[in-house]
């Protein structure tokens, strides 16, 4: 494949990812994008900033579960500088004095605890009525159906089986009283997409996802719950050949999907990205 | 959990071919035609399937003492998915050794029409199966006419279970020249008609050796030969504005090139509106370089050589070649809403970034998606598909469909969700931009509703602000024009030489009415507060406003509330004598003997007292629609 040919792909997927950006805070009142400074999370950053012309103007929102790795709270610190990032931080402190964490807990608790609980009560705090993910359809099942714009009702809740259609271009452009719109530039990527964008456009990551004693990180979590998997890609360009091989899929080594059959489904019901 | 789920990429890799880009592509066809035992065989050919895959569905019919069938293959992964999640616009992957493609949407779904249009709306090319010894049927046609009106234009029809009927040319023959009549009056042209057996795999990846008088393409080779979409760089420039934006000295125009393309130093002009400008610049981030062209599918940011007025929905383009501006518009419309589309009913109408409330003036016919029979109807039923006269309330910027597919094209939309969507087939009204002077009417059109005048009346700290501020935010977040003029602003400015003589309190009435009667002039909504003790000042604004519908709202509490609450300390300065004639101390306040709106404060709460106003500021807009619609 030509360089030329896979640029225009990429191109192609960071043009609509700006377009849906600029639709989202052309049409909702008050929009949020919570950041997990993951890949996804920084590829966002980065397509943001290329829609507002250098400057995002909204906030970003960390929910911090305590259980971050030591070098992504650097990352964050660092990011914040770089991106002129105007940054909420949240931390379920009323979970954490009664004790809720991994030593203790199951993993799908923890998450709706230490996640779940203190996301929603940011949009209750903030009534956000727009939140923008790096959701991606090719990461779970779950996700496939997603759509750009995706209505969640005051509880969260996502009405999957009455999905307003989309087409030529136009999104649900309301949120449901009370709730909000879940707003994917990503849904269209692949991880594979994630990385050669990083690569090409230089996005700062954290070093996690390079490997160390022939060691990676290829999804980010709560460090008790995840676990690196066996791979000498060091740098970006090893990364890239790696994926290009893979046959497991990218969140394997994220625990709080492996619980249950259908752990991530009760997550998400739940309100979790 | 079952990471390697169909739904999924078997690895998230693509695989070395030509092309990266995932092809979308839609599979249609009447119920039985074979849909789903189509795709459970290229799913197969294709070796897209997971491992396992196929052995664990063949183990299970073995148990089950059924013969297998490539259709379970696809039935297996739609129950494994339902066990997660119901079914919408699922996504199934496979690939051939030119590229990677998608299937939008799994067959066989109950909401079938709703998903299948957002898939074919995004989708590059459309499958769709006739079943060689059944033939042409119901939904055969009902869908190809979707895709028309869509617009996927890359089509090609698979004439499947030939192993049913001997593998007759002459059998596929008179398949081909029924359906390709059908589809040539709804000015669609398949590029194949392929002769197929999706349960033995004949034609669809492997060409068949019992059909040797075929010489075209297998399915495969068919979908190879698929151009991703049209490119629109060479028709006019489209450019919607998204949002300008302020960030920092910048005045940034935010858009996506929708056709053609844009160069700084191109003259631009805004329609509906007409300012021109020049473009100055492309503020790309990070820089320091900019683009020096932005094609078709590019997000634009630009600047202007000249501060005009631009704001969202407009539609920029060369002066040479401009998109239509006007109202009215025939267009053809399909309808997917739980609520029949009915007539003279308004919706929001979406085209591009425009959205403006539309009435459907007329029901010209309902078109049988099947039989192409029109008939006439005052409303159309869900998954129907019309033709209908659009009339907007306001001018918009508009091509044919024929002319400019993606600014000819719009979505309706009811309480927030779309419902439908149509193309435009031709315009109504030749005369476009009425001339001379700027009509009440052409206001109230743009506005959305004719003008009025709400005029509170009653003592002082009786409350008339407070409410007139709710009923304003009410109002202007309905995304009405409002104004609110107060009397104690007026007192300050515009009647700061009067005082509170009989005289200068009739005179500052007459200043009210003729300062609401230029706002209500321009189409706005004017809420008056003011205590106009006299019932003769008050007749007279209302005489004064006679051209206008007017609403007088008594704020009637009680005198020793308003004392006790006193928020201004004027009746504590009137008591001690500081403000000569204070309305209701030294002056008297006559109660309205017919108001419109009667709030009695002690007896309604203020939330009440803003319904009340509002229902009465609803009722006299509907009733007044006949007058100011144009």
């Amino acid at each position: 494949m030509s360089r030329n040919a896979q640029n225009d792909h990429l191109t192609r997927l960071e043009q609509t990812s700006i377009h849906v950006f600029r639709e989202a805070f052309a049409n909702f009142r008050s929009v949020c994008m919570p950041w997990s400074m993951g890949k996804d999370s920084n590829v966002l950053i980065w397509l943001a900033r290329k829609a507002f012309c250098g400057k995002i103007p909204f906030p970003l929102l960390h929910i911090d579960t305590t259980y971050e790795f030591p070098e992504m709270y650097e990352f964050r610190e660092k990011a914040k500088v770089i991106h002129g990032i105007d940054l909420i931080v949240r931390v379920n402190e009323d979970a954490i004095r009664r004790g809720i964490g991994y030593a203790t807990h199951d993993p799908v608790t923890v998450t709706h605890e230490l996640k779940t609980v203190p996301f929603k009560a940011a949009i209750d705090e903030f009534k956000w009525d727009a939140l923008v993910t790096g959701i991606r359809r090719d990461e779970d099942p779950t996700r496939a159906k997603e759509r750009w714009f995706s209505p969640r009702s005051a509880e969260g809740n996502w009405d999957y089986k009455d999905q307003p259609p989309e087409f030529w271009g136009q999104f649900a452009s309301s949120a449901p009283e009370g709730g909000h719109v879940r707003v994917q530039p990503l849904l269209e990527w692949t991880e594979l997409d994630i990385w050669e964008y990083i690569r090409r456009e230089n996005i700062p990551n954290p070093t996690l996802y390079f490997a160390r004693d022939g060691k990676r990180f290829r999804s980010l979590g709560c460090h008790p719950i995840t676990h690196p998997v066996d791979s000498p890609a060091s740098n970006i360009d090893e990364v890239i050949e790696e994926l290009k091989l893979t046959k497991t899929s990218e969140r394997a080594g994220r625990a709080q999907d492996h619980v249950g059959r259908n752990s991530m489904q009760e997550l998400r019901a739940k309100g979790f990205m | 959990m079952n990471t390697q789920s169909l739904s999924q990429p078997v690895s998230t890799s693509l695989p070395s071919v030509e092309d990266h880009r995932k092809m979308h592509v839609v599979v249609v066809g009447h119920v039985d035609h074979g849909k789903s035992t189509f795709v459970g065989r290229l799913l197969n050919d294709t070796d897209s399937l997971p491992n396992g895959k196929i052995e664990q569905v063949r183990k299970n019919c073995a148990i089950e003492g059924m013969e297998f069938e490539y259709a379970f293959l696809l039935d297996a992964l739609i129950e494994e998915q339902e066990q997660n999640i119901t079914i919408d616009t699922t996504r199934i992957f496979f690939r051939t050794k030119q590229r990677a493609y998608a299937i939008i949407d799994a067959p066989g779904h109950k909401e079938f029409l709703k998903n299948m249009v957002t898939g074919a709306a995004s989708a590059s090319a459309a499958l769709l199966l006739i079943d060689a010894k059944e033939g042409v049927m119901d939904q055969s046609r009902r869908h190809a006419f979707l895709l028309s009106l869509l617009g996927v234009k890359q089509l090609v029809v698979l004439v499947n279970k030939m192993d049913l009927v001997d593998h007759s040319e002459s059998t596929y023959q008179k398949i081909v020249a029924e359906y390709s009549a059908f589809l040539k009056t709804l000015g669609l042209n398949a590029v194949h008609f392929i002769p197929i057996a999706a349960k033995h795999g004949e034609n669809v990846v492997d060409r068949s050796a019992k059909m040797a008088w075929w010489k075209g393409p297998t399915v495969t080779e068919a979908l190879d030969n698929f151009a991703h979409e049209d490119d629109l760089t060479g028709l006019p420039l489209r450019l919607p504005v998204s949002d300008i934006y302020r960030f920092d000295h910048r005045r940034i125009i935010a858009g996506r090139v929708e056709a053609g393309a844009i160069r700084p130093g191109d003259e631009l002009i805004f329609q509906p509106g007409g300012r021109r400008s020049t473009v100055r610049s492309f503020e790309d981030w990070p820089g320091p370089e900019s683009r020096s062209v932005v094609g078709t599918g590019g997000s634009a940011s630009v600047t202007l050589s000249e501060q005009i007025f631009v704001e969202r929905g407009q539609v920029a383009s060369h002066p040479a070649n401009q998109p239509r501006v006007g109202r009215e518009f025939r267009a053809r419309i399909f309808w997917l809403g739980k609520e029949p589309l009915v007539q003279n009913k308004t919706y929001r109408l979406r085209l591009l970034t425009q959205n403006v409330d539309a009435v459907i003036a007329k029901i010209i016919k309902v078109t049988d998606a099947s039989t192409l029979e029109s008939k006439e109807a005052a409303s159309v039923p869900r998954d129907s598909i019309c033709e209908v006269i659009v009339r907007a309330t306001r001018s918009i910027a508009y091509d044919l469909h024929s002319e400019c597919p993606i600014t000819g094209r719009f979505a309706l939309e009811e309480g927030g969700r779309i419902h439908g969507g149509g193309i435009i087939l031709d315009t109504v009204s030749k005369s476009e931009g009425p001339s001379g002077k700027v009509t009440a009417s052409e206001r109230g059109a743009r506005a959305g509703h004719p003008p009025a005048v709400i005029w509170f009346t009653g003592l002082s700290g009786s409350g008339k602000s407070t409410i007139a501020e709710a009923v304003e935010r009410r109002l202007f977040d309905a995304g009405r024009n409002v104004v609110r003029v107060d009397g104690d602003d007026l007192r300050v400015s515009l009647n700061r030489d009067l005082g509170f003589s009989a005289a200068d309190r009739a005179e500052s009435v007459r200043r009210a009415s003729a300062v609401a009667g230029l706002f209500a002039g321009t189409g706005h909504l004017t809420l008056v507060t003011l205590i106009a003790p006299l019932a003769a000042d008050r007749a007279k604004a209302r005489a004064a406003l006679a051209n206008h519908t007017f609403i007088e709202v008594f704020v009637d509490a009680p005198l020793a509330v308003c004392e006790s609450r006193d928020v201004k300390g004027l009746y504590a300065k009137a008591r001690r004598g500081e403000i000569a004639e204070f309305t209701g101390i030294s002056s008297p306040y006559e109660a309205p003997e017919s108001p419109e709106v009667h709030i009695k404060t002690d007896k309604t709460s203020q939330e009440e007292a803003v319904d009340l106003v509002l229902s009465a500021i609803d009722k006299v807009l509907q009733g007044k629609g006949d007058d100011w619609e144009v």
